[in-house]
């Protein structure tokens, strides 16, 4: 792998992980539509459960575009400014979506949530359509370098784009389901384990429908995607992914959800490697390949160093994060008790210290104005700041009166 | 369009600079003291601080679309220079994203201590976060670390353009003060006019006092530092300083104008005020401040926008520094609270005084620096995208916003009127009364 290529396997591998957890945030605001009998239930389910990790799951995205434009500066360019419709889509599909979530947080589960409970399922069935779409029109080469150089339509509403929006679509209502059927499960809820079961049963069905449909539309419409997709590694991705999506069909099945979980996930990030296999080594088929795309070396080494360090702080912070929920955590019921003791706080001498914060604040100040040197200025900052900080403490403690 | 989306985005941005340290410093308190009065006041100001850190998430979102969207050709040639600070930005939002969702749900499901620490990271990644966006900014105003050969950038050093800059470090404190001083007036403004309506226990005054304290020793600071960044303007950005007056021809011993107007010549009806600019830029009244038109003037922003920006921010702070030392006067001297009423007026006024202030130096600096986008090697004119429909584009988003904003109004009244739980849940489910 040369250095060229490493961002772009961060790239992947973030698109895996938006694809994997924003796709089932998604799902989850599929399954908020209104589906008869049990649609009170499903959709505070749904929510409960994704709440606390939404805009976890939605930071992925942020971190693919900032290693996208940091890294391959002139696709990124190239491709946003072309398929700016779709992106545009999204973000407003974004706005509403993150709208809805504090709107529920704020509110709990009253009627007055119904009306909202449309616009997110709305907006979470249209964003993944027009993100697919955009993804569509990369594969099927229909954006071409340069400032808003290719068609601004076309490029997103064509049959590839299409078919991959539907995808999008729907795998993610199938991850959702999963993810909630075995949430269901912790905590008891049998009817809700069985309703989101069949549910993940029917989306799986579909998304595995919706992908054979799409292999004749593709042959016609990106010969060369479909060339990728039927040979070599491509096809070896393909291989995988459709195995994988038929294992976790049957796992589901058979009701083994925490399984089902990694093998859904293991299908998506195959078909997401396929893409890349299947269009390499073009970054914008065909006119722009990977190595042409490339920034130049040390910023590539700066990506490298701020992954190491990504690597090193997300994973544990991550771990924790899905731990604490997939161990029923923060399911309700499951508080503590505990509660500091009294101490009353008494400040000695607090004249001398007001004083003497006071006096370091306002030498910090002189020396701010008169400084010269980087030095005095770090000293002079590092005073006005320490002066704030402790007339902070002494004095935010409000006096006991009226 | 990019930039209703900052102005929107940097009010926002104050609150995940500030509102996490204060936050910590009250559930701190609570467990110090063993008092629940300040978790109750922790616990409801997280509700409020994820609501603005959920939009934040999206407006932040929005940002990150359009600066690929709006700036192609920027993102394109410097993408490169400065692409290496948003990344660690997207590290620090992660990082923010995750540790906020286990600290507003984790109350009462961790010890106290542990959900103290889990609400650390929060403070340092909403710090960490807006610094890497600042030296972006830095550089913008400032660019170094890089070298244009036949308009090719090369020989790039990302750590010596983004941190190593003259340009970084003051406004990197100048931001985060103003962050305290938004924060801290808007929160002591809200229960303020809690205050004049008549809601005025131990519990509204702990909560106005300790905001207060803060900006109130913030403003004064952020005069200081806000010599310190004319100063710094006055070295390497010569022509936005004159823009800060209007000053046509490079003068010894330049006036600044209160007010007035600047007809493309010269300023008209404002208040003259001698010497003023050059003991602003260089602390000497006779020392020489470099005029606009010693540039052409396709190289000159637009002057007025800048004056008056430039102008109202400092009116209003210094306003502000005014009210945060009348406050720190009764709390030292009379150790007590102001009583009459024009002090909580004042309050209530100061919360949208501060970010209109807050808005008004961004102003000032970006459309000081037009009309270059990198100053002095890129316009914005070469580095706008090609793309048509950006009106229809603008529209929507400026529905979407104005959506936005009422929800959170909405929102925030809300939690202001929903009854208080003084009693945590966790002492309510063994009450005193079934013993």
């Amino acid at each position: 792998m040369s250095l060229a290529e490493f961002p772009l396997v961060l790239i992947l591998a973030g698109l895996v992980g938006y694809s994997v957890l924003a796709g089932a945030d998604f799902g989850a605001g599929f399954w908020t539509l209104p589906q008869g009998r049990l649609t009170d239930r499903v959709r505070e389910h749904a929510h409960r459960a994704m709440a606390p990790v939404w805009e976890a799951n939605h930071v992925w995205l942020i971190f693919v575009l900032v290693i996208a434009w940091t890294s391959y500066p002139t696709a990124f360019a190239s491709l946003i400014s072309t398929l700016s419709i779709p992106f545009f889509i999204a973000a407003v599909g974004i706005i509403l979506r993150g709208s809805t979530y504090v709107f529920r947080s704020a509110v709990g589960t009253t009627r007055t949530g119904a009306a909202a409970d449309v616009v997110f399922a709305v907006a979470s069935i249209i964003t993944p359509f027009a993100l697919g779409a955009a993804v569509g029109g990369i594969a099927s080469g229909r954006v071409p370098v340069g400032n808003a150089a290719g068609d601004l339509v076309t490029s997103w509403l064509n049959p590839t784009s299409a078919m991959i929006g539907a995808i999008a679509v729907f795998s993610g209502a199938y991850l959702a389901a999963i993810y909630l059927a075995a949430d269901a499960r912790r905590i008891g809820d049998a009817e809700l384990e069985e309703a989101f079961r069949r549910r993940a049963l029917g989306a799986a069905v579909a998304a595995g429908a919706i992908a054979l449909a799409a292999l004749p539309v593709v042959r016609d419409d990106a010969p060369r995607l479909y060339h990728g997709l039927t040979h070599g590694g491509g096809l070896a991705c393909v291989i995988v992914s459709a195995v994988a999506g038929l294992v976790t069909i049957a796992l589901v099945w058979v009701r083994r959800f925490g399984l089902s979980r990694v093998t859904a996930a293991a299908a998506v990030a195959a078909i997401v490697a396929g893409w890349a296999s299947a269009q390499s080594p073009y970054l914008l088929p065909t006119y722009l390949t990977v190595d042409e795309a490339a920034s130049p070396h040390a910023t590539l080494i700066s990506i490298i160093v701020s992954a190491v360090l990504a690597a090193i702080l997300l994973l544990p912070s991550l771990s924790l994060l899905y731990g604490l929920l997939l161990g029923g955590r923060f399911d309700p019921g499951r508080t503590t008790d505990e509660q500091p003791e009294p101490r009353p706080v008494r400040i000695g001498r607090w004249e001398l210290l007001v004083g003497l914060a006071a006096t370091v604040f306002v030498a910090g100040a002189l020396l701010n104005i008169f400084c010269e040197t980087a030095w005095q200025r770090a000293i002079a900052v590092a005073a006005l700041l320490g002066g704030i900080a402790g007339g902070f403490v002494l004095l935010a403690i409000p006096p006991e009166e009226d | 369009m990019q930039a209703l989306s900052l102005g929107v985005h940097i009010p926002l941005v104050c609150f995940g600079i500030a509102f996490p340290a204060i936050l910590l410093f009250v559930e701190w308190l609570g467990i110090r003291t063993g008092d629940t009065l300040y978790r109750t006041l922790a616990r409801r100001w997280s509700r409020v601080m994820i609501s603005l850190f959920a939009v934040g998430v999206v407006t932040g979102t929005i940002l990150s679309f359009e600066l690929g969207m709006l700036w192609p050709a920027w993102m394109a040639k410097f993408g490169s220079v400065f692409g290496f600070a948003f990344a660690l930005e997207g590290i620090s939002f992660f990082l923010e994203a995750i540790f906020i969702g286990i600290y507003v749900y984790g109350w009462d499901r961790f010890s106290p201590r542990i959900h103290l620490l889990t609400g650390i990271p929060i403070a340092i990644t909403g710090m960490t976060g807006s610094l890497t966006v600042i030296a972006v900014n830095g550089w913008m105003n400032h660019p170094s670390g890089f070298t244009m050969r036949n308009g090719q950038v090369t020989d790039v050093h990302p750590f010596t353009a983004l941190f190593e800059n003259s340009y970084f470090w003051h406004e990197l404190v100048h931001m985060y003060l103003a962050g305290y001083i938004v924060v801290g007036f808007v929160l002591a403004g809200v229960y303020a006019w809690g205050k004049l309506r008549g809601r005025w226990g131990r519990y509204e005054r702990t909560a106005l006092v300790i905001p207060l304290t803060v900006a109130a020793l913030a403003a004064p600071a952020q005069v200081v530092i806000g010599d310190w960044n004319g100063r710094a303007v006055a070295a390497e950005q010569p022509i936005k300083l004159a823009a800060f007056e209007g000053l046509q021809e490079t003068t010894k011993g330049a006036p600044e104008h209160l007010l007035g107007w600047y007809n493309g010549s010269t300023v008209v009806g404002g208040i003259p005020i001698p010497d003023l600019l050059s003991i602003l830029a260089y602390h000497s009244p006779s020392a020489t401040v470099q005029g606009l038109d010693t540039v052409p003037p396709s190289d000159r922003p637009p002057v007025n926008w800048v004056r008056f920006s430039f102008q109202t921010m400092v009116f209003i702070g210094t306003a502000l520094t005014f009210l945060g030392l009348w406050y720190l006067w009764f709390r030292i001297i009379r150790r007590r609270l102001p009583r009459t009423r024009w002090f909580f007026r004042a309050l209530v006024a100061a919360a949208p005084l501060s970010i209109v202030a807050l808005i008004c130096g961004w102003i000032t600096t970006e459309v000081g620096r037009q009309p270059w986008i990198v100053y002095n090697v890129m316009r914005t004119s070469e580095a706008v995208t090609g793309a048509t429909g950006i009106p229809v584009g603008f529209a929507t988003l400026i529905v979407v916003y104005l959506l936005l904003a009422g929800l959170v109004v909405w929102l925030l009244r809300r939690l202001a009127r929903s009854p208080l739980e003084l009693q945590p849940p966790a002492e309510s489910v063994t009450p005193d009364v079934a013993r």
